[in-house]
């Protein structure tokens, strides 16, 4: 196995490699964003329990 | 069928499938961008450049295949009122408009060596593009109505109207012959493709699908957890588990 033959693509590597790159980046944040916001939607909702809490 | 539209045990199902189907997308990755990189031949007249398809395809198979899923859901709910039909079409238009997005840049991306241009208005590349923005005005008329039910009824409608889009960007290679090529892939007939290259293809666009089913999910726990915040179930688990 060549690899600097496989990265350089047949000279495409900048369009190929973009393109890969680029989905890489959309399918991780599809993921990480709504992740990273469970935890905030979870800490605020306890918040929010715990003011209906004190109020009552 | 009521108890698996209720939002609580959705909630609880949903979060036991994820890690399965993440573990799933990752297998069907793996296979797909080893056999697509490292096993199929270069084509014969677009060289290297054509492993773009692998991405590109899948991509643009996906922008219309979740369209119809959230405009089919946003119906659903429109006429049932399920609110968990409302909540997967809120969740599905951001992913979708990622996909679309995907395929417009790397339709780009592979245009320019093979076409000499990064974009022309042909028909293909246009009704994508009316797509994007279908998902963006999606997206814009929910988020400008503060009543979630009131958000999900209007947006749905508009998602329905968008529909009429879907076949014009299917059918446009063959009717406006322009620079974009017809479909190598298609129900009707036997693919004008090698299997070396058809197998990693449709691995790429199986592990998409999949890959959007636990986004979608991971989402739709969020909507269920703020819409829920009243009942008493909410209240509990995260008592439970904090």
């Amino acid at each position: 196995m060549n690899w600097s033959k496989f990265f350089a693509m047949g000279g495409y590597a900048v369009y190929v490699w973009s393109s890969y790159g680029l989905a890489a980046v959309v399918l991780f944040l599809n993921i990480y964003l709504p992740l990273h916001r469970r935890k905030k939607v979870r800490r605020l909702l306890r918040e929010f329990l715990r003011l209906k809490e004190q109020t009552r | 069928m009521h108890k698996y539209a209720s939002p609580k045990f959705f909630y609880s199902l949903a979060g036991r499938m994820t890690p399965w189907l993440g573990g799933v997308t990752a297998l069907l990755l793996l296979s797909g961008l080893y056999l697509g990189l490292f096993v199929a031949p270069p084509d014969y007249q677009q060289g290297e450049s054509y492993r773009i398809m692998f991405i590109h395809v899948p991509a643009a198979w996906m922008s219309m295949f979740v369209y119809m899923l959230m405009a089919g859901s946003g119906a659903v709910a429109l006429v049932w009122n399920i609110k968990l039909a409302e909540i997967f079409a809120s969740c599905s238009a951001p992913i979708g408009a990622s996909f679309t997005f995907l395929a417009l840049v790397t339709g780009s991306l592979w245009g320019k060596p093979m076409w000499g241009t990064w974009w022309v208005w042909d028909a293909r590349l246009t009704s994508e593009l009316i797509l994007f923005f279908l998902y963006i005005g999606y997206m814009a008329l929910e988020a400008s109505i503060d009543d979630p039910r009131r958000a999900a009824r209007a947006s749905a409608i508009l998602a329905l109207v968008g529909v009429v889009n879907i076949p014009v960007i299917h059918f446009s290679v063959q009717w406006w012959n322009t620079l974009h090529q017809p479909a190598s892939v298609s129900k009707m007939g036997v693919p004008t493709i090698a299997t070396s290259m058809l197998i990693p293809l449709l691995l790429m666009a199986l592990a998409f699908t999949v890959y959007f089913f636990v986004a979608v999910l991971i989402r739709m726990r969020n909507d269920i957890l703020e819409r829920e915040r009243h009942t008493g179930w909410v209240a509990q688990m995260l008592e439970s588990k904090p």
